[in-house]
């Protein structure tokens, strides 16, 4: 056996090992949330995620407003975002590649993604709060100024470079003699964007919006600060909420007995929607690329 | 290639040689405690003026009074801190007699803003029924009658809340249940509560704050301690005695002029002292009594136990300056008698 083998050989075990350790460390987590949260889930079964009481002096505790609270904000925060990630990604993927103001609006959409997200939400505090608390004035209902409307706005702005990042990339990867080859029959520029740019980016944009999707459910502190933090079900879009990485990360440092088991399976529950997704999200993804490079070649 | 490697774990196993020192206690001459957030900036200040003097390092971690109550139990620390006196369970679990020395004393105030932040006064009633959502107007007659001088506006009442488990929630709602039925039967008292729909929970004391300010017509409770160093509004409050006292590090310590039980284990919300503010109360250190566990060395012990009968007694003139009230007279004889009483293998340490 020669030097060389026993590298390749050694090199090979090295990338099994730490392949394997993030299998590990991935069951690692969950068994320990369902370790912690056995005694709640015994308590309280499945009827966690249906029953809508959270009362920590009775030890009576439901998910239902959390769980809502997570989905609602996420998703409306995926609504807002969509069409000013996509709108970035083509401008800086199609009609700005290169160039200064390229160069500088793309800097500034990763500085937007690296920001700390107490930043935000500190932000948030300062200009979003008024803006809502006017916009409730306007619409009559109560100025919290905080709630599910001015969570979801920060959560928008928020993930935008993420997926805005991604799909970018997407379209700037798209092969240039498939672009010539459409303007060379008389397309115009949107004819492309439309016919040939989407349709064979399709796949790497939605991916992009489904990391942020992912990022938008487990963000945590900027929400804590804007949502309100109030454990009923939200009765409007204004009124104030939570959501299940919020109400971790309030009350977790001081709870102990069945409260703490409460909120680690609520943290059980966070792992399983955040896997749901992912895993949906691989299956859209593969099953679009599939279709989109049946299409375009 | 190989080089890299090995230089890599050689790296990983001084971490963790690191690591594993930082576990156990840690060298002599250097003591650690965790707990209580509260009075943090004040054992900052208290230990690093006592290393100067004393040449013992202390290392104090802020990591909440639960925090500070098991790390003492798990025996990871040599004392804990916490705002609130252990409860009997908690004093089982310990497993041997633990001891409770008060250190200084803090309050929670009623904070709001109003156009012009007028100073307010408040009965414990008007406050129960502004916390249960019951009152909703500023200008409602109950609030405008102890108020003749001020013009209360018609603006709705904001409820801001914590939203995390603290101590300041504790005290607050001890009072509460001391003065209010209603109050006692609908929330009771403890680190979170559940309470009514539509109030807004903001994190820590800086959250709380913050959402006061931007919001005109909120209200909420801080602790003094803050809402002094942010010059905020806040009402004056009328204690058990029908005197309206304004919080101050003063009127706090004078909350503490009353009867103090051996083990200090008192309740000082709605104190029957006349000048005392009434929504005050303790924070503690908590230790072992029979300090020779875990193999600690009677060096150890005896440093715990000078650092405690400091802090109780030349320690106390560091308290005032940071704005904290410090311990009145009888505090301090009760917390010097209840250090004395520590032992190493039965013999008291101080003499």
């Amino acid at each position: 056996m020669t030097k060389a083998d026993k590298s390749e050989k050694r090199f090979t075990k090295i990338l099994l090992i730490s392949g394997l350790s993030i299998i590990v460390l991935l069951l690692a987590i969950f068994f320990t949330l369902l370790i912690a949260s056995m005694p709640s889930i015994k308590t309280f079964g499945l009827g966690f995620f249906m029953s809508k009481d959270w009362d920590p002096s009775l030890e009576k505790f439901g998910a239902l407003p959390f769980l809502y609270g997570t989905l609602i904000t996420s998703f409306i925060a995926l609504i807002i975002s969509i069409p000013f990630s996509i709108a970035i990604s083509i401008f800086l993927g199609e009609y700005f590649r290169d160039g200064v103001v390229s160069n500088f609006l793309r800097s500034s959409t990763e500085v937007l993604a690296g920001i700390p997200s107490v930043i935000y939400g500190l932000w948030g505090l300062f200009l979003l709060m008024p803006i809502t608390r006017y916009i409730q004035t306007a619409f009559g209902t109560t100025p919290y100024g905080v709630g599910i409307f001015t969570a979801s706005l920060i959560l928008a702005i928020m993930i935008i470079p993420f997926s805005a990042s991604i799909g970018r990339e997407v379209i700037s990867l798209i092969p240039g003699d498939l672009k010539e080859a459409a303007y060379s029959l008389g397309a115009t520029r949107f004819e492309v964007i439309k016919k040939i740019i989407i349709p064979y980016a399709r796949s790497g944009i939605i991916a992009g919006i489904l990391l942020a999707f992912g990022r938008a459910i487990g963000e945590t502190m900027a929400v804590t600060m804007l949502i309100g933090n109030s454990n009923f079900l939200p009765k409007s879009i204004f009124g104030p909420g939570n959501t299940m990485a919020s109400v971790i990360a309030n009350e977790f440092a001081e709870s102990t007995g069945i409260t703490a088991s409460s909120l680690i399976y609520i943290g059980l529950v966070l792992f399983f929607v955040t896997t749901f997704v992912n895993i949906i999200g691989t299956y859209i993804i593969k099953k679009i690329s599939l279709e989109a490079s049946k299409e375009v070649t | 290639m190989f080089r890299w490697i090995k230089a890599l774990i050689f790296l990983v196993c001084i971490f963790s040689v690191g690591l594993v020192s930082f576990n156990g206690y840690a060298a002599e001459g250097e003591l650690i405690g965790a707990g209580a957030t509260f009075p943090q900036p004040l054992y900052s200040k208290m230990f690093d003026t006592y290393f100067q003097q004393h040449k013992i390092k202390i290392n104090y971690q802020g990591i909440g009074s639960g925090g500070g109550i098991n790390q003492l139990i798990k025996k990871t620390v040599d004392f804990g801190g916490t705002d609130a006196f252990m409860t009997e369970k908690e004093l089982k679990d310990a497993g041997a007699t633990v001891l409770h020395i008060p250190t200084c004393l803090g309050a929670v105030v009623v904070t709001y803003n109003l156009p012009g932040n007028p100073k307010l006064r408040l009965t414990p009633e008007v406050i129960a029924q502004i916390f249960l959502g019951k009152v909703k107007k500023w200008n409602d007659p109950s609030i405008q009658s102890l108020n003749k001088d001020v013009k209360l506006p018609d603006l709705s009442i904001t409820v801001v809340r914590r939203a995390d488990g603290s101590g300041t929630t504790y005290i607050f709602s001890e009072y509460l249940t001391k003065v209010s039925s209603e109050w006692k039967e609908k929330l009771g008292t403890g680190k979170s509560l559940n309470w009514p729909e539509g109030f807004i929970g903001q994190k820590g004391n800086p959250g709380v704050a913050g959402y006061i300010k931007q919001t005109p017509g909120a209200v909420g409770y801080v602790e003094l301690l803050y809402a002094l160093q942010n010059n905020m509004a806040y009402a004056s409050i009328k204690n058990k005695s029908g005197n309206f006292i304004e919080p101050t590090p003063k009127s706090v310590s004078n909350a503490a002029k009353v009867k103090i039980p051996d083990d200090t284990n008192v309740s000082l919300t709605d104190t029957s002292a006349k000048d005392g503010y009434p929504i005050s109360g303790f924070t503690w250190l908590i230790f072992y009594k029979e300090q020779n566990y875990g193999g600690r060395s009677l060096k150890r012990a005896e440093s715990l136990a000078k650092l405690l009968m400091w802090m109780a007694t030349d320690g106390q003139k560091y308290v005032e300056p940071l704005q904290y009230s410090p311990l009145p007279k009888e505090a301090s004889e009760a917390a010097q008698k209840i250090i004395k009483s520590m032992t190493y293998n039965g013999k008291p340490i101080l003499n």
